[in-house]
């Protein structure tokens, strides 16, 4: 857990530079070697790490918008990863998906770009296990801006009518974009939607990951024996802006402080010590992660840009079919 | 609602705006005009809107008339119906064009058809305004332009501002239109830091309010030998595509403004005097814009027509990777090309 929560902060920490290269001075949001938006995920990584600790490779996850964290966490290759999101050919998605759009059938990994939009096919990875016999479960990520989704609502209902191995987790940083929590909705945590569906509902304050990795294990466990859908939903904290060129004007000074203060890396590495594991072996682990970072990104940079030709390919299975649209 | 001013023309102003500023001025106006236009959306209040589209507006109106919401499009979106058919004349905003599919029921059977169902006894004076367009390597999910779709739906108006003058214009329209009108707009146009316009859409725009008729197709360059008939981002690749062949082309731009109502006798009228036709869009090529145009041409001008091209994104998602979105979006050379070969 701990090598997974720091791999995934070097990740957004070295993905934020590479992403300002070639946008500077004036920032420009197509240039540069990571085109495109890019919505960073440090201050989330308990979440994923807490969760996808009791998943297996065939277990379903899916992830939105701001999904690096937990495909690190689920197995995603960290290296193909990069290069999609440098939008290069060897890339998870051949360079069509980009940051937002990530899928690695390998370790049944998927994302969304629409918020709360993965929920619904989450059920439906629960519902094909369900039918033919299998224990594997799925797992559905989401912001807390997302619950207030039909998606989200409809999902919650179907999985909890159907009895299906689901389990929705609820990233709860405070913020839908510049929209705090209690603008939008009068529910006082996301966990008490559960309610309404006859569905355990679990609220994680204080992102601390043993805290989630042990409600995870509940959750999944009951998902994994056929007891049906919990909602997990967990305190985190932005610590970078909505997207990259986000100014966060709309954020007060004290709540950007307190993101930045509350550190669910550090209260790890705190619990770890206590728990006798030396300071040279959590710096080994965060070296090694270093490491592998740099691999991926080094790797990334290497790789070519797709052939323009490539957009015509991949419309449908066939590929005749996608030749008979378009400009002749 | 009150009655259109005459257009002054874009002549009569002297400060120049960028195309957000001016989308905001019509609506600042409107708002001040009537207690019953508000507008709805998200990250619209203290962020001012992703695009700029609200920039400002808290100031003055307030969080009563310039509201943020949840993101809960199917609800907001059907509010702004109900709270129309009560009367009021809200604006609704989906952030992006692509983003429709969560609230498609609300706009395309309820926005959009409940004049008709009713029989007329009720209306639906709405407008939803929504961002529009790729050139900036968001992918499939963030960059359509779905122009198409919107007018493909019977009951909703449609309009594509490419400048300043007729965003302002277009939106002082829209609001006082007893029908739901569905403004979409060019990310690219607005004039936001981080998204570097092109040399045109920021233009003078005078203070006072004036419209600019839905229905009415604007020529912005005048030509003899190719009409390129197109509309938003495109206008200004068109613009450009038609500098770069002057002296062997003379082309004819049209920027169709509105796609409902649709001008045809403006674009038929041009083709007379052409023979030629090329349709530019960012839509996607098959059964949009550039489908509608050239067989409207084609059933009313069959004998004046010699030969017909179409330019739009050829039936695949955007992609994501610079050369490839580069491949599928139609830029200035595409068009240039496309000219030449009706030559």
């Amino acid at each position: 857990m701990y090598e997974n929560v720091v791999t995934a902060r070097h990740y957004e920490e070295r993905l934020q530079e590479v992403y300002l290269e070639g946008k500077q001075p004036a920032f420009d949001i197509s240039a540069g070697t990571i085109p495109g938006e890019l919505h960073l995920a440090a201050g989330h990584e308990a979440a994923a790490a807490g969760v996808c600790a009791h998943l297996r490779e065939e277990d379903t996850v899916t992830a939105p918008h701001r999904p690096h964290h937990v495909a690190i966490a689920k197995g995603v290759d960290l290296r193909r990863m990069t290069a999609e999101i440098l939008g290069r050919e060897t890339g998870l998605c051949r360079g069509k998906g980009g940051h937002m759009h990530l899928f690695d059938p390998d370790v049944n990994f998927a994302c969304s770009g629409i918020i709360a939009q993965g929920c619904p096919p989450a059920v439906g990875a629960a519902m094909a296990a369900d039918k033919r016999n299998e224990d594997s479960v799925a797992v559905a990520y989401l912001g807390e801006g997302a619950v207030d989704q039909g998606a989200f609502l409809e999902s919650l209902n179907l999985a909890a009518v159907q009895n299906l191995p689901v389990v929705f987790v609820v990233e709860d940083n405070d913020w839908a974009i510049s929209m705090p929590q209690e603008r939008v909705t009068d529910v006082h945590t996301p966990a008490e939607r559960a309610d309404g569906f006859d569905m355990p509902g679990v609220r994680v304050d204080h992102d601390d990951a043993v805290a989630v990795y042990e409600a995870a294990r509940d959750a999944v466990g009951r998902a994994r024996n056929g007891n049906g859908p919990t909602l997990l939903d967990v305190q985190v904290h932005r610590r970078m802006g909505h997207f990259m060129g986000d100014a966060e004007s709309y954020r007060p000074d004290e709540d950007s402080e307190r993101a930045q203060r509350l550190d669910a890396i550090e209260r790890l590495a705190e619990d770890l010590r206590e728990h006798g594991v030396e300071d040279a072996e959590l710096n080994e682990i965060r070296e090694d992660a270093e490491e592998r970072v740099e691999d991926a990104i080094e790797w990334a940079r290497d790789q070519p840009e797709p052939d323009p030709e490539d957009a015509y390919e991949d419309v449908f299975v066939d590929e005749t079919a996608a030749a008979s649209g378009g400009d002749d | 609602m009150s009655k259109p001013a005459s257009d002054p023309g874009e002549g009569s102003a002297d400060r120049e705006l960028t195309m957000s500023r001016a989308m905001v001025d019509a609506i600042a106006s409107e708002m001040r005009e009537s207690e019953d236009v508000f507008y709805m959306g998200e990250d619209v209040q203290d962020y001012g809107g992703i695009f700029d589209s609200t920039e400002g507006l808290l100031d003055e109106f307030g969080r009563d008339r310039i509201m943020d919401v949840p993101i809960s499009e199917t609800a907001y979106v059907g509010a702004a119906v109900g709270a129309a058919q009560s009367g009021m004349r809200p604006i609704a905003e989906i952030m992006f064009a692509d983003f429709v599919g969560v609230c498609l029921d609300q706009v395309y059977n309820q926005m959009a058809k409940n004049t008709y169902m009713s029989g007329g006894s009720v209306n639906v004076p709405m407008v939803l305004t929504t961002a529009v367009g790729g050139t900036y390597n968001d992918a499939a999910q963030h960059s359509q332009t779905l122009y198409g779709l919107f007018a493909h739906l019977p009951g909703m108006k449609v309009v594509v501002p490419s400048t300043a003058y007729d965003a302002k214009g277009l939106m002082h329209a829209a609001v006082r239109d007893d029908d739901p009108v569905v403004y979409m707009f060019h990310k690219r146009l607005m004039g936001i830091g981080w998204m570097p316009a092109p040399e045109g859409p920021k233009t003078p725009v005078p203070d006072e309010d004036y419209t600019i008729p839905l229905g009415e197709a604007n020529v912005k360059r005048e030509g003899d030998d190719v009409t390129v008939v197109t509309l938003g981002l495109h206008v200004h690749r068109a613009l450009e595509a038609a500098d770069e062949l002057e002296g062997d082309v003379d082309v004819e731009v049209i920027d169709l403004r509105t796609l409902v109502p649709f001008d045809t006798e403006t674009v038929v009228d041009s083709v007379r005097k052409t023979g030629n036709l090329v349709v530019v869009d960012e839509d996607y090529e098959s059964f949009g814009v550039t489908s509608e145009v050239t067989a409207r041409v084609a059933e009313r001008a069959p004998e004046a027509l010699e030969a017909v091209e179409r330019v739009a994104v050829p039936d695949v998602p955007i992609p994501y990777s610079r050369p490839l979105e580069n491949e599928v979006n139609p830029d200035s050379d595409d068009i240039v090309e496309a000219v030449e070969s009706l030559k």
